[in-house]
């Protein structure tokens, strides 16, 4: 009953049995043996014309725009591990775009328009929910500073509500209003924010990728870069040396390691962000709510369990595993917040490491080596990046030239001065 | 995490505030605009261990330069700061 799938993996020609109505209605009837594998898992070829370092969300947008919008088809994503086994699997699942500053707020709004088609682009369901995105606020100054960055979104075309107190109390009745420490005096809600399902984006992303013939390489490590003069020519693995026309990296998290590798220095510190779920409950958070008076944002999840998060917890670590005082910071603020979850048991926890650059914003830029592009330091941010990021990097990749979204992101900016700053904390990566 | 204090001995890491990469600053000298940007903004980040800045915020104040194993957040060695940037 597989006769036909090596024929057609090994080549690139057939594509992924389209998901349709149509297409379930024949398989169900023929007892789903048709439907093939979703994606081809790959032979290291000898040389590519790009290859990304990275299989994750970024990785593989990145490989499907290269082969999608800009026709370059010959391409591999390396992944040391399983794709999307690192941040792309443990990350709180939310997507928004309300930013403030003109360097982040049309990137991330462009994030917000790729998520808003992905599901007719990748023929696959991520799930994308707008579900809206509530940030509260509980002071007159928080609530000017929520007032400014919903003009600035608004100005910039992306939807933006400020609401009072009772508008939120409508929204959210079990939030805290009665005997909270930090009244909540309202919220700057987006409509169009909400979440997605991160599996799905990296294997929609993959499908798509694999489909225009992206060779997607698994457990295939990068030990080291391959030189000619200054030049990088292509990269060495646990699999052989691969040559590349131009190398792309994109393995937030361990950016500064493979940087390393080429004798980078990078404006960059990991650290470790630490994520929870709990139980699963039946529905009774609608959106996503983050807490103003702290650092804390959860929303529940299609199954039912709380998904929430806060703080890193603030030192360097390469460790996807963090300590009790931040788990203890981040559930204060939940029951601060909705003390109605007190009795709730927590399933699971998990880390991240994040890439935390010294002004909380990413790099998408050129290296001082020819041939070697870097996409990284996403801090808290990554996953609702992943489309405008894989965009604007291919665009990088494709053209030599920056995306006009994605011009901000620069590796000099902290040279010239030109920081992006949206939270106004100075190069101090842990506060960020 | 626990981190041996040399004043207070082995404590709790909710006691201590982090400050970061304990690399020495650079020297005052003529031209420091290069020397600056690379003392406030690169880092080695090192996967593995990591010679640091940790303030005893809730113990003696002091600060210490611990040497952390940043993999597995093994605690190598903690001294003064005082005295090692004495020496």
């Amino acid at each position: 009953m597989y006769a036909w799938r090596p024929k057609c993996c090994r080549r690139h020609c057939a594509n992924a049995v389209r998901y349709s109505l149509i297409n379930l209605v024949r398989q169900a009837l023929s007892g789903h043996q048709g439907w093939g594998p979703a994606w081809r898992d790959a032979e290291p070829k000898r040389s590519y014309d790009v290859i990304v370092v990275g299989g994750g969300g970024h990785g593989l947008a990145t490989a499907h725009y290269l082969a999608k919008v800009h026709g370059i088809r010959h391409v591999a994503v390396l992944e040391k591990g399983w794709i999307g086994s690192g941040n792309a699997g443990r990350n709180t699942t939310i997507i928004r775009s309300n930013y403030l500053l003109p360097g982040n707020n049309p990137f991330y709004e462009l994030s917000m328009k790729l998520w808003e088609g992905l599901e007719q682009d990748l023929n696959f369901n991520t799930m994308v929910s707008q579900r809206g995105v509530l940030n509260l606020f509980h002071s007159d100054a928080q609530r000017d500073a929520y007032a400014r960055r919903g003009n600035a979104m608004r100005m910039h075309g992306v939807d933006a509500e400020l609401l009072g107190p009772e508008a939120v109390r409508r929204m959210l009745p079990f939030l805290n209003f009665a005997a909270a420490r930090f009244p909540i005096q309202g919220g700057l809600l987006q409509r169009r924010g909400g979440t997605a399902r991160h599996d799905a984006v990296v294997w929609g992303y993959a499908r798509a990728a694999s489909d225009r013939g992206v060779d997607i390489i698994q457990n295939c490590e990068v030990t080291g870069f391959l030189r000619n003069g200054a030049r990088i020519t292509g990269v060495q693995t646990t699999r052989g040396d691969i040559q590349a026309g131009k190398v792309g990296i994109a393995v937030a998290g361990h950016t500064s390691r493979l940087a390393a590798m080429a004798n980078l220095r990078l404006p960059i510190e990991s650290h470790v962000l630490q994520a929870f779920v709990s139980e699963a409950l039946k529905p009774f958070i609608s959106c996503v709510v983050t807490f103003g008076a702290g650092h804390f944002y959860i929303s529940q999840s299609d199954k039912g369990g709380l998904v929430f998060g806060g703080d890193i917890d603030g030192y360097n670590s390469y460790a996807q595993r963090g300590n009790l005082p931040a788990v203890e910071d981040v559930c204060e603020s939940g029951m601060a917040l909705m003390p109605a979850i007190g009795r709730v048991r927590m399933l699971r926890s998990w880390g991240g490491i994040m890439d935390m650059t010294m002004d909380g914003s990413p790099i998408i830029d050129r290296t001082p080596h020819a041939g070697l592009y870097l996409n990284g330091g996403w801090c808290y941010g990554g996953f609702k990046a992943t489309p405008a990021s894989g965009y604007c990097f291919a665009h990088l990749l494709a053209l030599d030239e920056p995306h006009a979204t994605a011009r901000a992101f620069r590796l000099d900016r902290f040279v010239s001065g030109h920081l992006l700053d949206e939270k106004g904390q100075g190069a101090q990566p842990n506060l960020h | 995490m626990r981190i041996p204090c040399p004043f207070c001995g082995e404590r709790d890491l909710s006691e201590f505030s982090y400050l970061g990469d304990a690399a020495r600053q650079p020297d005052l000298g003529a031209d420091l605009a290069e020397p600056l940007f690379k003392a406030v903004y690169l880092r080695d980040n090192p996967a593995g261990p990591h010679e640091e800045l940790w303030q005893h915020l809730f113990g003696c104040r002091s600060w210490l330069i611990v040497t952390r194993n940043t993999v597995t957040h093994e605690i190598l060695a903690a001294t003064l700061a005082q005295q090692a940037m004495r020496g």
